[in-house]
C-alpha cells in the first residue's frame, strides 16, 4: 500500500470512513429487509475503497460528482449519516425533502453534485463545474465517479472528450466492479481496462487495485495535482467487485460464486485494517473505540430519520421553479 | 430605431455579457465563425475566448457543462446550432436541468438558445419546432418571441432568470422581420402573453412565426367584418392562462395556431384547458391550425403545403366566426 506521506491520523480517518460506509449501508439493507425502507437500496460493500480513497485525496473545496456507490465520498464531503438515512426514508429532513430517494442526493454548497439515475449524466455536469473553476482561476478540482456500465454511454465519451479538449481540472474515477446490473464486463466492452479508453481522449489512463484504499488515494492525488496545475483530466480506473446485487432486491444469482469468494479475500476494509495493525496504528482498543462510535452514530441517524416528519402532500407543487 | 429580430437577439446577448461577467456563451462555431446564423459575430473579439467558447460537437456535453457552470453560479448561454439537435442533449435538459431545483433546491440559471422553425427550405433536421417535447416537462421555462422587441426583452429576462430557459428563436424571423426596440433594458417578463391585435370575433392564440401569419389573416378578414384578436403567448411555459382566458371570455371563440405538428402539440393542451376553464364562454368549438403529423418535408412545394400560413388561418377563422 503506497502510504505516501499520509499521517496516522489521516489513515485512521480513512479507516473510519470505510467502516462508517459499510456500517450505514448494512443498516439500510437491514431496514429494507424489515420493510422500513421503500424503493431501491444500493450498497457499495467491497468497493468502499474507491470512494473513500478518492475523497481522501481531495482538498476541502474540491467538488465531487458521485455515482450510486460513492457513499464514502459523500460522507467525507460532509453529508451526514442523519441526512443519508432521512433521504432513504423519504423524510422532509433528507437532502431532497422527499422529492427524490435513496442515493439521489447532494448539496452543491458542500461540493457534492446530486446523483441522478441516468448513468454518466453527471460527467458533463462535472466538466462544467471544472470549467467554472478554470474560468474563475480557482485552483479547484472535480472528482467525477462512474461505473464500468456508464462508460458505454455517450455522455461518458462527450464529457471526457470535452474535458480533455478544454484541459479542465477533472479526475474521472471508474468503479470497475465487473457487473452493470446483470451485464458482465465482456458484454459491456471489448477491451480489458476502462482506463484504456483514456488514450482515445488524449488523457492519461491509470488502472489501480480498487480494493487498496491507499493505491486509489495515491492515483487520485497524483491526477488531482496535475489537474490543479492546469495539466488537464485523468481517467483513473479502480478494479473491484460488486459484492451484492445491483440493488438489494437483486440476489445476483448470475454472478459465479467463485468470483465472490476470490474477491472476498481482497476485502478492502479487512486489508486496510490488517495494514494499520501491521504498522501499529490500529489495535484492538482503538478498533473497539471506533466501532462503538460508529454504532452510536448509525443508531442516532436511524432514530433521527425515523422520528423525522414526512413531507406534506400539500407541498407537492412547491419548488418546481427557483424564484 | 428599427432592427431585425436577429439583431435584437445579438443586442440582448451583447448587453447582458457587458453587464454581468458571469454571463458566458458556449456552443458550436459561435466564436471564430460567429455562429451558424452569425448571431454571435464579433463577440469573440469583444469578450474573448473564455466567454465565447467554441466547443466540440457534443450537444449533451455542452448542455451538461452549462448546467455545471450554472450550479457554480455562472450564467451560461448555450447556442444549439439548430433546435433539431437538442434531441442529442434531451437527457441533460429534462433529467438534469429541469429537476435540479425541485429535487435539491439548487437553481440552474441556464439559457439554451434554440434556432427553430421552417420556411427556410432546410428539410427535416433543420426546420423542426420541438417546443412540445419540453412543454411536458416540469421545471423548464419556454419562451418563443415573435418580434424584435420581445426577442430582446425575453432573452434578457431569460439570462437573468434563475431557472433553465429554452429560448426558441425563429430562423425565418431572423432577417424577415424588423421592429423598434428600446435602448438598454426593456425586459419582457417571462410568463406574460401579449395581445398583438385586439379584436372582437375570434381569439387566435399563437406564438413565434405564426403571430405574423395570424396578423396577416386578420387583415384578410377585416373586409368581411371578422375581427380577429391575436394573442401572442411569448412564453409557452408557464402559460399565461389569465391573458388567454380574458381574451376568450371576450370573443367567445378560440383557435390555437402553431407551426409545430398538431398531434401532441401545445395547442391541444391549450384547447383542453379552455374546455375545462372557459366552456361557458365558448360559442363555438375550439379549433387548431397546425402542421400535419408528418416529418418536416424538404421540397419547397411540400414545405408550403406543410406550414400553416395566413390563408389557412383565415379559412379556419372564418369558419369559426360563422359557426
Amino acid at each position: 500500500m503506497p502510504a505516501d506521506n499520509v499521517t496516522p491520523i489521516e489513515l485512521l480517518k480513512i479507516y473510519y470512513y470505510l467502516k462508517l460506509t459499510r456500517g450505514l449501508e448494512q443498516r439500510v439493507s437491514t431496514l429494507y429487509r424489515q420493510g422500513r425502507i421503500v424503493g431501491g437500496v444500493y450498497i457499495s460493500a467491497g468497493e468502499e475503497a474507491i470512494a473513500v480513497g478518492s475523497a481522501a485525496a481531495l482538498e476541502a473545496d474540491d467538488v465531487i460528482a458521485p455515482s450510486h456507490r460513492d457513499l464514502g465520498a459523500n460522507l467525507m464531503k460532509g453529508i451526514t449519516p442523519k441526512e443519508y438515512l432521512a433521504q432513504y426514508l423519504g423524510k422532509q429532513t433528507g437532502l431532497t425533502r422527499g422529492r427524490d430517494g435513496n442515493v439521489h442526493y447532494g448539496d452543491i454548497t458542500r461540493g457534492v453534485i446530486g446523483f441522478i439515475s441516468p448513468m454518466a449524466d453527471l460527467l458533463p455536469v462535472a466538466a462544467g463545474v471544472g470549467l467554472a473553476f478554470k474560468l474563475r482561476r480557482e485552483r479547484r478540482v472535480v472528482a467525477a465517479f462512474f461505473g464500468d456500465g456508464a462508460s458505454s454511454r455517450g455522455d461518458f465519451h462527450e464529457a471526457l472528450n470535452l474535458a480533455a479538449v478544454m484541459k479542465l481540472p477533472l479526475v474521472f474515477i471508474c468503479h470497475n466492479n465487473q457487473y452493470a446490473y446483470s451485464t458482465p464486463l465482456e458484454r459491456q466492452m471489448a477491451i480489458e481496462h476502462v482506463a484504456d479508453r483514456a488514450k482515445a481522449y488524449g488523457m492519461p489512463g491509470v488502472t489501480v487495485d480498487g480494493n487498496d484504499v491507499l493505491a486509489v488515494r495515491s492515483a487520485v492525488a497524483e491526477a488531482a495535482s496535475r489537474a490543479r496545475q492546469g495539466g488537464g483530466p485523468t481517467l483513473v480506473e479502480g478494479k473491484t467487485m460488486r459484492m451484492r446485487g445491483h440493488a438489494e432486491h437483486d440476489d445476483a444469482s448470475y454472478v459465479p460464486a467463485w468470483m465472490l469468494e476470490e474477491w472476498r479475500k481482497l476485502d478492502p476494509i479487512d486489508r486496510f485494517g490488517a495494514y494499520l495493525r501491521e504498522r501499529q496504528i490500529l489495535d484492538d482498543a482503538i478498533a473497539r473505540e471506533i466501532d462503538d462510535r460508529l454504532s452510536k452514530e448509525i443508531e442516532e441517524a436511524v432514530a433521527f430519520a425515523e422520528a423525522s416528519p414526512f413531507p406534506e402532500g400539500k407541498d407537492l407543487l412547491e419548488g418546481v421553479y427557483a424564484s | 430605431m428599427e432592427i431585425t429580430y436577429l439583431e435584437a437577439i445579438r443586442q440582448a446577448l451583447w448587453e447582458e455579457m457587458d453587464r454581468d461577467d458571469q454571463v458566458f456563451m458556449l456552443g458550436q462555431d459561435i466564436g471564430v465563425y460567429g455562429g451558424a446564423f452569425k448571431v454571435t459575430k464579433g463577440f469573440l473579439e469583444k469578450f474573448g475566448p473564455e466567454r465565447v467558447i467554441d466547443t466540440p460537437l457534443s450537444e449533451s456535453a455542452i448542455v451538461g457543462a452549462a448546467i455545471g457552470a450554472a450550479l457554480m453560479g455562472m450564467r451560461p448561454v448555450v447556442e444549439m446550432q439548430f433546435a433539431d439537435f437538442i434531441s442529442c442533449a434531451f437527457d441533460q435538459v429534462v433529467n438534469m436541468a429541469a429537476k435540479q431545483h425541485y429535487r435539491l433546491g439548487e437553481p440552474v440559471p441556464l439559457v439554451i438558445r434554440a434556432p427553430y422553425g421552417g420556411g427556410i427550405h432546410a428539410g427535416p433536421y433543420h426546420s423542426q419546432s420541438p417546443e412540445a417535447w419540453f412543454f411536458h416537462v416540469a421545471g423548464l421555462k419556454l419562451v418563443a418571441p415573435s418580434t424584435p422587441r420581445d426577442a430582446k426583452g425575453l432573452l434578457k429576462a431569460a439570462i437573468r432568470d434563475p431557472n433553465p430557459v429554452i429560448y426558441f428563436e425563429h430562423k425565418y424571423l431572423y432577417r424577415h422581420i424588423k421592429g423598434e426596440v428600446a435602448d438598454g433594458d426593456d425586459l419582457v417578463p417571462i410568463g406574460k402573453a401579449e395581445v398583438k391585435r385586439p379584436g372582437s370575433s375570434v381569439s387566435v392564440i399563437t406564438y413565434g412565426a405564426m403571430v405574423q401569419q395570424s396578423l396577416g389573416a386578420a387583415e384578410k378578414l377585416m373586409p368581411e367584418g371578422i375581427d380577429l384578436e391575436v394573442v401572442d403567448l411569448r412564453t409557452l411555459q408557464p402559460l399565461d392562462m389569465t391573458t388567454i382566458l380574458a381574451s376568450v371570455e371576450k370573443t367567445g371563440r378560440a383557435m390555437v395556431v402553431h407551426e409545430a405538428p398538431k398531434t401532441g402539440g401545445i395547442g391541444g393542451d391549450i384547447a383542453a384547458r379552455l374546455a375545462e376553464e372557459a366552456f361557458h364562454y365558448l360559442d363555438a368549438p375550439i379549433l387548431r391550425v397546425a402542421a400535419p403529423h408528418t416529418p418536416f418535408p424538404f421540397s419547397p412545394v411540400l414545405e408550403a403545403s406543410y406550414l400553416p400560413n395566413a390563408d389557412k388561418i383565415a379559412l379556419k377563422a372564418r369558419e369559426l366566426a360563422n359557426f
